[in-house]
């Protein structure tokens, strides 16, 4: 059933490329393989995934949002200031964070489809602006929400936590939209030609903006993870997530010119991404030297997946 | 200035010059040219007239014959050896940078520089003088040349072709978009040119413009040189005939069809300035060429139709409906039934890197899919169906469209509008760039469509593949429709004579 699993292949390298992560980091640290390790990553991944596939999506209509972290934050204010401020539950104030995250998405979509702004542009004024609603909404202080909200990352299942298990669903529905249905084959032909797409008579606008509402989403959702897992919401978090998420998929092999690009890959890239931190965390290296290392390996995951692109295309 | 040549000596020399792509587009052209003579090059749409002048200025090799420079052998292998030699080219499109002034753009590639930084008063004193040499002296040298007019734009490419030595210059189309005072002006410095003793080969299809301007006129047909000669008692009539020539035409069989019903009706549908109001019918079961020159507004006439552009005014109407169609968009066009396949495959037509069973299938995926959700297995199995149909060369349908051959790329986007299954098909140069088994294939399909009651229009450039598939031809010249044969009332030259008619006006104004 699942389309992805007859293509195992596809994901090889990145797969290779996180399993000799792990063998090395063992080797190097004797605390890497424990379940200390394993509970630690599957307690901070699951934002960045949700995250990640949102960003997927919108490589592949061959746009750029910058704005996800400020979005991300300004969704996590709204939320604590619903349930601190005017005691709403969780479900409600979770609801309401992703809804103003989803409007923050749908305005990039909207003004850069409409006008034909690049999307680069007008999602770093989008970042601009949720970063000061989300001061303006928390008076600039971090929110302490408490335990009201750490259910839904306290581990239930195997020591996984509904965080977890809600991002690996969004990764595989994620995966089937893109593969299975109209809408995911929309996106790829307008990244890959959007001209064609219309002399073909489908108007691309509609599924360019829903794809923007669509990562302001689950940027909402990251958020809802994200507070849970601090128990506060902080309106400086996530400055330069965006970075990191846009690093996590292309390290996935997603085409930053549009049109290519799959969610189970990105999902391993964010995999490699974390598993490179926490690995060298453990290892003892410093903070500046982490992100040296994190910086390489990125650069590095870029130019062999399009040495190894280029090498495909030679080979017919 | 190297030692003045022996006057017996021509500047160049042209031996039995030919180039075999897949197929000979040139062959067994020998022209010579002297100091000072300004040769018109003409030639119907394909005739080999960019490529002998690519040949000349070294952008591509011949594959047969030799050039002379002076007596001595030439075989420039690049564009900046034979600009070194002088010899150089106005190509159609310009190569200006809009943002950069004049005189930057003048001298972008030995910019004068004192101690590293770009030596202004120099640069503008070179700049004055070269723009003085082609008439441009009221012209403030910093101005952004994207602030120029076209005209004027013009001036600046031949000025900088003008630098340093000069011996032959190509013109290619240098006329195309200029106002006929600017044409004026042009005509002007060519003639200063050749009192300069510069060489110029004058590339036209305005052929009143070509006896205004030059001495000498050569006819390139299907790549072979078919008149060399003073011009003077050459008529337009005659340079026509020249140029298409007699040849027998290939016959096709496209069986018995009933020409039925108009499918649709075109009235005042314009689009300034390149379609003038345009009017006509399309009958089921009829296939209409479209003939002209390139450039005169037959793909434009297509995208109005089919809602890629918009109409300044005019209306299309669907079978007998008493009320226009209300087409703002390509979806609009073919929920009303038109399909068009565009002139441009690569850029306009094919998702190229996706599989073959993706571009099928993407303008019609509701039938591939159930509630939004994709059915692999019917999409595979559409898309062998439709390899099988068409003869499409390929592993199977998953290949990638782009790794396909140029003829199996179209017949890709042909399926994908059978698919569609539209009773109205717009073709723009459907055979451009294919191999002549994958075109009879494709003028097979077009007759059975015909024979299904389709209404095909189809846009060449190939007046024969018209001539032999047709059962009316439009003639578009200059944004108009002019003319309109029925088979049996045609001749190539009719055609062609009213493909330029528009143009010979033009220039005489």
């Amino acid at each position: 059933m699942l389309a992805g699993m007859s293509g195992l292949k596809n994901y090889l390298g990145l797969l290779l490329a996180l399993l000799a992560m792990c063998v090395l980091f063992a080797f190097l640290s004797e605390n890497f393989l424990t379940l200390a390790t394993f509970s630690t990553l599957s307690n901070d991944i699951p934002t960045l995934v949700v995250m990640a596939v949102g960003m997927t999506f919108v490589l592949i209509v061959g746009g750029i949002d910058l704005s996800v972290g400020s979005v991300m934050a300004l969704a996590a204010s709204v939320l604590s200031m619903a349930m601190v401020r005017w005691g709403w539950p969780l479900f409600a104030a979770g609801m309401l964070g992703i809804l103003v995250a989803s409007l923050c998405g749908m305005l990039t979509g909207l003004i850069s489809v409409g006008w034909r702004v690049p999307s680069f542009i007008v999602s770093l004024g989008v970042l601009e602006m949720a970063r000061g609603a989300a001061y303006q909404v928390t008076n600039s202080r971090t929110e302490y929400i408490g335990s009201a909200v750490d259910s839904i990352s306290t581990p239930i299942l195997f020591g996984l936590s509904p965080a977890f298990i809600a991002a690996i669903a969004i990764v595989i529905v994620g995966h089937l939209v893109l593969t299975r249905t109209v809408l995911g084959r929309h996106w790829i032909g307008i990244g890959t030609n959007e001209e064609a797409v219309r002399l073909a008579g489908i108007n691309p606008r509609p599924s360019k903006v829903l794809v923007f509402a669509l990562m302001g989403l689950l940027a909402g959702v990251g958020a809802l993870f994200q507070v849970s897992r601090l128990e506060a919401a902080d309106p400086n978090g996530g400055v330069g997530m965006e970075l990191q998420v846009i690093a996590a998929v292309v390290i996935g092999g997603t085409s930053l010119m549009g049109g290519r690009g799959s969610v189970i890959s990105t999902f391993i890239g964010v995999l490699i991404i974390s598993v490179l931190e926490a690995g060298l965390a453990q290892v003892g290296v410093s903070e500046p030297m982490k992100r040296i290392v994190t910086g390489l390996v990125i650069v590095a995951a870029v130019v062999l997946d399009t040495y190894r692109r280029r090498g495909e295309r030679n080979g017919h | 200035m190297p030692k003045e040549p022996n006057a017996s000596t021509p500047l160049l020399n042209l031996i039995g010059i030919g180039k075999t792509y897949v197929e000979p587009v040139l062959g067994d052209v020998s022209i010579t040219l002297s100091a000072g003579q300004i040769l018109a090059l003409t030639g119907e749409n394909g005739a080999g007239k960019s490529t002998l002048s690519k040949i000349v200025c070294g952008l591509i090799s011949p594959t047969e014959g030799c050039m002379q420079l002076d007596g001595k052998a030439y075989a420039p292998r690049s564009r900046s050896e034979a600009e070194q030699l002088g010899i150089r080219m106005v190509m159609q499109e310009l190569n200006l940078i809009p943002t950069l002034s004049i005189a930057e753009n003048l001298y972008l590639n030995q910019l004068p520089q004192r101690f590293g930084w770009i030596d202004r008063r120099q640069l503008a004193a070179n700049a004055r003088a070269q723009m003085a040499a082609v008439g441009l002296t009221e012209i403030d040298p910093w101005t952004p040349v994207g602030e120029l007019g076209v005209g004027h734009q013009q001036m600046v490419e031949i000025a900088r072709n003008l630098i340093g030595s000069c011996r032959l210059l190509v013109l290619d189309e240098p006329t195309a978009m200029l106002t006929s005072r600017e044409v004026e002006l042009l005509f002007a410095q060519i003639t200063r040119l050749q009192a300069e003793g510069v060489a110029i080969i004058y590339i036209s299809h305005r052929l009143e413009e070509l006896k205004q301007v030059a001495d000498r006129i050569a006819v390139l047909r299907d790549g072979k040189l078919v008149c060399d000669d003073l011009i003077e008692g050459y008529s337009s009539e005659a340079l026509v005939q020249l140029m298409v020539g007699r040849t027998a035409s290939a016959e096709l069989d496209l069986g018995h069809r009933e020409i039925g019903a108009p499918l649709l009706r075109v009235r005042n549908l314009a689009r300034a300035p390149v379609v003038a109001p345009t009017s006509f019918d399309l009958h089921a079961g009829e296939i209409l060429g479209i003939a002209g020159l390139i450039g005169s507004g037959r793909t434009e006439l297509l995208r109005l139709i089919f809602g890629a552009d918009r109409a300044d005014q005019g209306e299309v109407f669907i079978g007998d409906a008493p009320q226009a169609a209300q087409i703002t968009s390509p979806k609009t066009a073919i929920a009303a039934g038109i399909a068009m396949i565009t002139e441009d495959r690569k850029s306009q037509g094919l998702l190229l890197s996706q599989s073959i069973a993706v571009n099928t299938t993407l303008s019609r995926l509701d039938q591939v899919s159930s509630m939004g959700v994709l059915d692999d297995t019917a999409e595979m199995a559409v898309a062998n169906d439709y390899i099988q149909r068409l003869r499409i060369r390929s592993r199977n349908g998953a290949q990638a469209a782009g790794e396909l051959s140029g003829g199996n790329q179209q017949k890709v986007v042909i399926a994908r509008w059978l698919y569609r299954d539209c009773p109205i098909m717009l073709f723009d140069e459907p055979t451009r760039g294919i191999d002549i088994g994958a075109k009879f294939d494709i003028y097979k399909l077009m007759a059975d469509l015909s024979r299904q009651g389709k209404g095909l229009l189809i846009v060449s450039s190939d007046l024969r593949e018209l001539m032999l598939i047709c059962d009316r031809i439009a003639v578009m010249s200059a944004g108009r429709l002019v003319d309109t044969f029925e088979r049996g009332h045609w001749s190539q030259e009719a055609i062609l004579a009213s493909a330029f008619s528009g143009y010979v006006n033009t220039a005489a104004a």
